[in-house]
């Protein structure tokens, strides 16, 4: 694939690097522009982004490393993000995960070979009102049973 | 707009829109702080007692007052809304039901400290809510209330801008140094202090960093004023708090209550009880960093912070788990040394390997592998992180550790093997008698 922002998304890069007082402070939105567009972060994608950034690439990797939100391997095209933290393990949390990780034959950071789901066992996603809770991509789902995730992993197929 | 307890969430319906925001009374409180003097604004937050949110309970406005005056060096504010403590989730209702309150309350903090740059720190896992803040934030720009418009709508010479800043993932972006480092594009590792964020902060210039709710609090202090706010819950730590129930109890949420409600009354009249009318076998009073409190406590524990001190715990960040009586105790501080473990930097030994040991330690205990002598051990490596780390992750690691051992060391005794000796003439081996190792080559 070819790596590389559109102009368009090259001129947000400088936006949001004017923003801050130092233009380093960018890294973290880039990083999800990146991630957003090429899907995970390739060794060669932190490569443009340290050159788009004007940054070592040894820092780009030392950021991106840091934060569990970036992904370091790609991910299925619905990444479900279970719960398994205090709030959510009371009410059924680990269960949930278990479900997921023997229905679709995969462990925490794996995606199943067609690539379309990958599962994570992440920490307080800060929604322990509604647990148990999972996030598939970006949306939180609070209260689920193991057939309501299910029902919706079916919809999202 | 503000009738006590509903300070900070006022039951307003569509209030998070900018339009209902200001025909409630909505960027007035700004108005009113700008009638006096930046120190004036200080002044009225340090007599409210208003202390802050995020769970170190300081008050707010005597670290306003630690940032230095005069305007020849930037100032900046961050607002801390990483919100990752597990069982805390209140900052999120404000972002979604109150985005406006809390961008009133930069403003006036910007005023107070004269800052010109303002930071919201949101966690990345956030998504939607950083998208809603952006919304809010984007409306308050086009109708001048933030950004050069503003002096023209307010019609001083004070103006501030606000830019929101996703987080990726990293529990100790909560902690305030760490916030900094995040910001600034490195690896969010914390600092030492001194030099603390007033003098030195963000790109070395002075910082001030205030959670969310405790913002967001602020026009309501400005708008009713500091005495009654003072006035209002517990009086050594006063006002409203938005308490978040999670774990075993019918009623799960976010409640926003006067500060020193019994807990008791929490538990059982706010959040309906425990279901199937169970026993309650333990509560984390203030997120997963906080002591925990013993059922034979509940009675006599107000929720705020100095009644909390009296039962070794802490308000934190009011995020209340309770757990009935069939909850496996080793199990859930498993699950928390994991977290830590997870979740440490890595820049301090006793907490990097310490949180590692713990984990150890305690999937051991949970396999019933463990002796009694294991609680001890375990008990000793919480208290070598405890004080001995850069940031307060390391505290947050072994308070739980230490306050489930101190409270419900008979939960941990039933789990574990008792120690076995060995007589041995070889002095050496004699001295390693608690050795399971030595069961194991027998």
């Amino acid at each position: 694939m070819d790596i590389n922002f559109t102009p368009d998304e090259l001129a947000e890069v400088r936006r949001l690097k004017a923003q801050y007082p130092e233009s380093k402070a960018a890294i973290m939105p880039v990083l999800w522009m990146a991630q957003k567009k090429f899907g995970w972060l390739s060794d060669d994608v932190m490569k443009y982004v340290a050159e788009v950034m004007e940054l070592p690439q040894s820092h780009v990797l030392g950021v991106a490393t840091f934060y569990t939100m970036y992904f370091k391997k790609p991910m299925g095209k619905f990444h479900v993000q279970v719960c398994t933290n205090v709030s959510c393990m009371l009410r059924g949390g680990e269960e949930i995960y278990d479900h997921v990780s023997h229905k679709y034959g995969i462990k925490h950071n794996e995606h199943t070979s067609d690539g379309l789901i990958s599962l994570e066992e992440v920490e307080c996603m800060g929604a322990c009102g509604g647990a148990p809770m999972i996030a598939i991509n970006e949306d939180f789902h609070e209260n689920v049973t193991p057939a309501l995730v299910d029902e919706l992993l079916t919809a999202l197929r | 707009m503000y009738k006590t307890p509903h300070l900070v969430l006022p039951k307003i319906d569509k209030l998070h829109e900018l339009k209902t925001y200001v025909s409630n009374g909505g960027y007035e409180a700004y108005r009113k702080a700008i009638q006096g003097t930046p120190d004036e604004v200080i002044g009225t937050v340090k007599q409210s007692g208003l202390r802050g949110r995020g769970g170190a309970c300081f008050s707010t406005g005597m670290k306003w007052s630690f940032m230095p005056k005069g305007n020849e060096k930037p100032k900046y504010l961050a607002i801390n809304g990483d919100e990752s403590e597990p069982g805390s989730f209140k900052d999120r209702q404000i972002f979604e039901d109150n985005p406006h309150q809390l961008i009133e309350g930069i403003l006036i903090a910007g005023y107070a400290m004269g800052i010109s740059k303002a930071f919201i720190y949101i966690r990345g896992e956030y998504h939607k809510w950083v998208k809603l803040m952006q919304i809010a934030l984007a409306d308050a720009y086009e109708a001048g209330y933030v950004g050069e418009k503003m002096k023209q709508t307010f019609g001083n010479d004070y103006s501030l801008d606000i830019i929101i800043h996703k987080g990726a993932g990293a529990y100790v972006c909560g902690e305030e140094t760490s916030l900094m480092s995040s910001l600034e594009g490195d690896r969010a590792y914390p600092r030492i202090k001194p030099p603390f964020p007033a003098n030195k902060g963000l790109w070395g210039m002075p910082t001030t960093i205030n959670n969310v709710e405790t913002i967001a609090t602020v026009p309501a202090i400005i708008s009713i004023g500091a005495d009654a706010y003072s006035k209002i819950g517990a009086a050594k730590h006063p006002g409203t708090l938005l308490f978040g129930l999670s774990g075993h109890i019918n009623r799960p949420g976010v409640y926003e209550l006067e500060s020193g409600i019994p807990l008791k009354e929490l538990i059982y009249t706010v959040g309906g009880g425990i279901p199937g009318g169970k026993k309650i076998k333990a509560i984390i009073p203030g997120g997963s960093s906080m002591p925990p409190i013993h059922p034979d406590e509940i009675d006599f524990v107000y929720m705020d912070n100095e009644s909390l001190k009296e039962f070794g715990s802490y308000i934190g960040t009011a995020g209340v788990m309770v757990m009935d009586e069939d909850t496996d105790l080793v199990k859930v501080l498993l699950r928390l040394a994991h977290f830590y473990h997870h979740e440490s930097c890595g820049q301090c030994t006793p907490c990097r390997e310490g949180c590692g040991w713990m984990e150890k330690l305690l999937k051991r205990m949970n396999k019933g592998e463990a002796t009694s002598h294991d609680i001890d051990v375990l008990f000793s490596v919480a208290s070598n992180i405890e004080g001995n780390t850069i940031c307060a992750l390391g505290e947050g690691a072994a308070w739980p550790v230490k306050g489930f051992i101190k409270k419900f060391r008979s939960e941990f005794e039933l789990r574990v093997k008792p120690n076995r000796s060995f007589v041995s003439l070889n002095v050496v081996h004699g001295r390693r008698n608690t050795s399971e190792t030595l069961v194991q080559i027998l």
